[in-house]
């Protein structure tokens, strides 16, 4: 593929985890990807980017390998945690809590939004509805991490033919 | 930040070593920041960020791994940000231990919002309270808790009974008091403002320069501020093991209530030590003592604690206002309420404001008290006493509680205990808090006990944190100062007249003790308030408002607001939140009398509130339904023996 085209699928394709309502065509994977009402990013994956130069040119990769793996942990602990005989709400509450600092940290606004939800069942107690909630945030999860393994994907196939990322253009 | 040029953001700091320019070319750049949080995404996310706005970042996952770093490295940072929610130690703790030991700006952050947590986080002494995700922005601009907290604990040096009335005059004579104890000369200002320490402060704080410079020598400062990054010369008594030792022989031998500081530093006879680094100390151990017996806790343990919180040097207690915060955080509900109430009840003297809607900032008061204490609620619906006339009447002299506080806060020991609550609207100035919504909760003239502790404590720290960090230092401590002159005359207190103040007197101890002892005495001018009735709500307005809008409020005074912001925020806790404390306190206000009395109070009080806070407490308890407390916004945070140091 051309870099120039590249480039474009890898701007578009950025666009869309940010827009809502944005049908994107994934150029790389030739997989048409719908987007919910809303982007699963927000303004503060942005920030990350901005923090990424040429003195830290893998931050944003960094940081967010470094959330999958915490994730993968708490969300780990959290199924345990909800499949004992008697919920232990004050350690479920405690993951909730960070998985949701750190989604909204990187930006992964539906996680976050999704752990919001998930916390007000933990604070009532709510067993049922708590594993509800975990399995939204699961599939927010995932969606994001899929996301955004494409996204490096891309931009490693653009640095691999020799191009530069193009910047985002996004008004935010 | 720009790196000027002057060696890198990084490494040479705040370039303490180099001329005064460089100082503060590289300033903020070099900040040194500890940045706590478990969370290992947002950990690296911060550290990023603050690297590049070009401070020096240390990261830790652990609070108690930050806390050992701090305690080996007392100097070694400027400033503190930390989670509140981590596995090892509550975020408050942590808050609390840096801002006794270390006394370091503390930044708390976390993912919730809720208006809970962020008033604990003020209550607790907290500089600020980050939202999380943090922005590159937030972090930006974090130098500044590092500048004015140097900056209040300048101009907090208490000065001696009398007529200071702006930090200008103070350090004037701060300089003469010096120059007579064998401190520079006045002549040498010029001489030495140019000298490597002054240098940065000259940058920072013309002002008070020499007088810094002369503080630090007559303080015999071991800690000469060098380290200080912002350049603030900043001189500190290190309160080493030993010498608090002797302090606390000292105040044994006195009597604990009875103990002044100006006795305490005969006995202790240590050179250098100055009656202010004495008075603040007491005021802190004071506070550890109440809080410790607020908390059911042994006096031994507390001893133990005091001393074992910290490394061998006590943590270097400034003498000044900031680490009154600090302390204050750690007043159990009584003491914050006395706080609160001679923090209110100054600025109101001061400004003689009449007409201050009194009313309101007391409500905003009390329901910053009780904002997270369910237990608060007995009071839930009590018609307040207190008419707003009646208030705006009371207001008029009282150097209060406000001011009390505010002098707390500048690092004087409060003396007057006028608990006139908060003469609200003028007093609000120099506190910078939209205390006064309308009294919600009416004063409870028996509730001596009430058991406020967690609401209270809280508040108390808002008090000082919210006026430390919201008002202009100088705005705030100039006030302080003025309020903190107004030498509230004794006979105004009408201890005599106020029936129900034998009652309270003993909350107003140690409280008004710090004060007395530090300052001409100055009783609230109030208190031809102190009429019973009318002394609970004053108390009560004074400890409610007081933290509401210290809360709520940053840097704008204006009642309206605080009223509007209290009413909204604090609606649901007002009526819970019981001053119990705050009327106990109120009445220690209302003493303003002889030391005597003052020891007496103290000493009743104290073991009043005890007892009555544990039938209040339970009685709360009980008509609200509510279970033990809830460890994750109270008492742990405040069991500081709990800690594994």
């Amino acid at each position: 593929m051309e870099l120039v085209q590249m480039q474009k699928s890898l701007q578009d394709y950025t666009k869309s985890l940010f827009l809502d309502n944005l049908k994107v065509e994934e150029s790389v994977l030739g997989v048409i990807q719908k987007l919910e009402f809303m982007g699963v990013l927000d303004s503060q994956f942005l920030q990350l980017q901005q923090l990424q130069d040429e003195s830290n040119p893998h931050f944003v990769s960094q940081v967010v390998t470094l959330f999958f793996q915490d994730s993968d942990r708490i969300l780990n602990d959290l199924s345990l945690s909800l499949d004992q005989q008697v919920v232990d709400f004050k350690k479920v509450y405690p993951h909730v809590h960070q998985l949701k600092g750190s989604s909204s940290s990187i930006g992964a606004q539906r996680v976050k939004n999704a752990c919001v939800v998930f916390r007000s069942f933990c604070e009532q107690q709510n067993v049922e509805g708590c594993h509800r909630c975990l399995q939204q945030v699961k599939k927010e999860y995932y969606l994001v991490k899929n996301r955004l393994e494409t996204l490096f994907k891309l931009e490693q196939q653009i640095v691999a033919s020799g191009g530069m990322i193009p910047a985002m253009e996004l008004g935010f | 930040m720009m790196n000027r040029g002057l060696g890198s953001g990084g490494g040479s700091s705040s370039g303490k070593n180099q001329g005064g320019e460089a100082v503060v070319e590289m300033f903020p750049s070099g900040l040194r920041v500890l940045v706590v949080d478990d969370d290992p995404t947002c950990l690296m996310i911060l550290e990023r960020m603050l690297r590049t706005c070009l401070y020096e970042v240390t990261k830790c996952n652990r609070a108690e791994m930050a806390l050992s770093l701090l305690r080996k490295n007392k100097h070694g940072f400027d400033i503190v940000i930390s989670d509140v929610h981590m596995p090892d130690m509550d975020g408050f703790k942590l808050l609390e231990h840096v801002g006794l030991e270390m006394d370091l700006p503390v930044i708390m952050m976390s993912a919730d919002d809720s208006k809970s947590v962020v008033l604990k986080g003020v209550t607790h002494g907290a500089v600020d309270y980050l939202i999380k995700p943090v922005r590159m922005e937030a972090l930006k601009n974090i130098w500044q808790h590092v500048v004015r907290k140097r900056r209040t604990e300048w101009s907090g040096v208490p000065t001696h009974s009398g007529s200071v009335e702006e930090t200008g005059e103070r350090q004037r004579q701060q300089q003469q008091r010096e120059a007579v104890s064998g401190g520079e000369e006045d002549g040498a200002d010029d001489n030495n403002s140019s000298s490597v320490n002054e240098g940065g402060n000259n940058n920072w704080r013309n002002s008070s320069s020499s007088s810094s410079r002369k503080r630090k020598e007559e303080e015999g400062g071991e800690e000469q501020g060098d380290e200080d990054a912002s350049n603030l010369k900043k001189p500190r008594v290190v309160w080493s093991v030993e010498l608090h030792q002797q302090f606390v022989a000292a105040v044994n031998q006195l009597g604990v209530e009875k103990a002044v500081p100006k006795k305490i530093l005969e006995l202790m006879n240590v050179p250098g030590l100055t009656r202010e680094n004495v008075a603040s100390h007491l005021q802190k151990y004071r506070i550890y003592l109440r809080r410790l017996g607020g908390v059911s806790q042994h006096q031994g343990s507390l001893n133990n604690s005091f001393m074992t919180s910290q490394d061998a040097s006590f943590g270097s207690l400034p003498t000044l206002n900031g680490f009154d915060l600090q302390a204050l955080a750690q007043l159990p509900a009584q003491s914050l309420a006395q706080l609160q109430a001679a923090g209110l009840g100054r600025p109101a003297a001061m400004n003689s404001k009449p007409g201050l809607p009194v009313s309101s900032s007391i409500v905003d008061e009390r329901s910053v008290f009780s904002f997270d204490n369910p237990k608060m609620s007995l009071l839930h619906g009590v018609p307040t006493g207190m008419e707003p006339r009646q208030l705006a009447g009371l207001q008029q002299h009282r150097m209060t509680i406000q001011q009390q506080i505010a002098a707390v806060r500048a690092g004087h020991s409060l003396q007057n205990n006028g608990m006139r609550m908060p003469l609200a609207s003028q007093q609000q100035q120099p506190f910078s808090r939209p205390q006064q919504s309308s009294i919600r909760q009416p004063m409870l003239p028996n509730r001596s006990g009430f058991s406020g502790r967690s609401s209270i404590p809280e508040s108390s720290r808002v008090l000082p944190t919210t006026s430390y960090t919201n008002l202009a230092a100088q705005q705030q401590h100039s006030m302080a100062f003025s309020n903190f002159q107004q030498e509230l005359p004794l006979n105004s207190f009408p201890l005599a007249s106020a029936p129900g103040l034998s009652v309270r007197k003993p909350h107003s101890s140690s409280y008004r003790e710090d004060v007395n002892s530090s300052e001409a005495g100055f009783t609230a001018p109030s208190y031809d308030m102190f009429s019973s009735r009318q002394n609970d709500w004053d108390l009560r307005s004074m400890l409610s408002p007081h933290q509401d809008s210290q809360a709520y409020s940053s840097s704008s005074m204006s009642r309206n607001n605080n009223s509007a912001v209290a009413a909204t925020d604090h609606s649901r806790n007002h009526h819970q939140q019981t001053p119990q404390g705050m009327v106990s306190h109120h009445q220690v206000y209302g003493n303003g009398g002889g030391s005597s009395v003052k020891v007496k109070a103290e000493t009743m009080g104290f073991h009043e509130q005890y007892s009555n806070q544990e039938d209040l407490m339970s009685a709360l308890l009980k008509q609200e339904g509510i279970g033990p407390v809830d460890t994750e916004f109270d008492f742990d945070a405040y069991s500081i023996d709990d800690i594994p140091v």
